[in-house]
């Protein structure tokens, strides 16, 4: 089965590759791996890119999560694709917010190989 | 294990018993995201712990959490979070830093019943060298919890302003 096309937005370049690393761990065939540091710098990747799939942080500078979700829908290559939010806040208000913006799932950090298999894989429909 | 700001805030500003909760929360952060376990130190390190890490809170509970470590430490964790070795890390560690510090901060108020919710993070900011004296408004005794990692020790801090 092919594998897919991830975008990871964090500002930090040291958790982007935790991410990538945690989505091999957890079986998840990538294909391609993008990244952007932002909400504006991950919507400028994805005018030009299209992926299956994007890992989100919440707290970042110029645009942060939960403003590019929103934002998503205006770009044509992204309506549709699943976001799954990666962040330090784990309060039940910013998981309301978050899901109630669009994101499909919510991973806490720390976290762990397979806490993100489980949220990401049943979002992926047999994809990977 | 889970505590209450509004508990701490009516024993005037007693959080002595949050240590146990900054503890488990740097242990966790260092298990599940650098793959070690942190021991405790038994004895007092006069090691220069010249790389730190600063996150704000603001909110209901407001101040700094810290972390603290000598220049191999820090080198030792960003390898571990990007799966390289030490000696090949470079500008990557102030990064690593700083993720450990927050990661540390966001777990420890998520502990905490009603912290979760109304208390909020700044971006983190990691210090190099030791030449530096640092005010706060913190105004009640802070909280310290000494660790080894790696046989290296680390000190994380929680400054608070009632």
């Amino acid at each position: 089965m092919n594998g897919i096309h991830a975008l990871i937005v964090d500002d930090s370049s040291v958790m982007r590759k935790i991410v990538e690393r945690s989505l091999r761990q957890a079986g998840i065939e990538l294909t391609q791996v993008l990244e952007a540091g932002n909400g504006a710098e991950a919507l400028c990747v994805l005018k030009e890119n299209r992926v299956e799939l994007i890992l989100c942080d919440i707290n970042m500078p110029v645009m942060d999560g939960l403003e590019f979700i929103k934002q998503l829908s205006s770009v044509e290559n992204a309506k549709g694709v699943p976001v799954v939010m990666i962040t330090t806040e784990g309060s039940e208000a910013h998981v309301v917010q978050a899901l109630s913006c669009g994101a499909r799932g919510y991973i806490r950090k720390p976290f762990t190989p397979d806490q993100v298999k489980e949220h990401v894989v049943p979002i992926l429909g047999g994809k990977s | 294990m889970r505590s209450s700001v509004n508990e701490a805030l009516a024993a005037n500003g007693q959080h002595e018993a949050w240590t146990p909760l900054l503890e488990l929360a740097a242990r966790e952060v260092f298990e599940l995201m650098l793959g070690c376990q942190l021991v405790p130190s038994t004895t007092p390190e006069e090691a220069s712990l010249d790389v730190t890490s600063m996150v704000g809170l603001a909110g209901k509970l407001c101040g700094v959490l810290s972390l603290r470590c000598d220049g191999k430490s820090a080198a030792l964790m960003a390898s571990k979070m990007l799966g390289v070795e030490a000696e090949k890390v470079g500008p990557e560690i102030s990064d690593a830093l700083g993720e450990v510090c927050n990661m540390i901060a966001g777990n420890f108020k998520n502990k905490i019943s009603g912290l979760s919710e109304g208390c909020m993070l700044s971006v983190p900011t990691v210090i190099t060298g030791t030449d530096y004296s640092l005010h706060s408004q913190a105004d009640s005794p802070g909280l310290e919890v000494r660790l080894l990692f790696e046989g290296m020790p680390i000190a994380i801090s929680l400054q608070i302003r009632r």
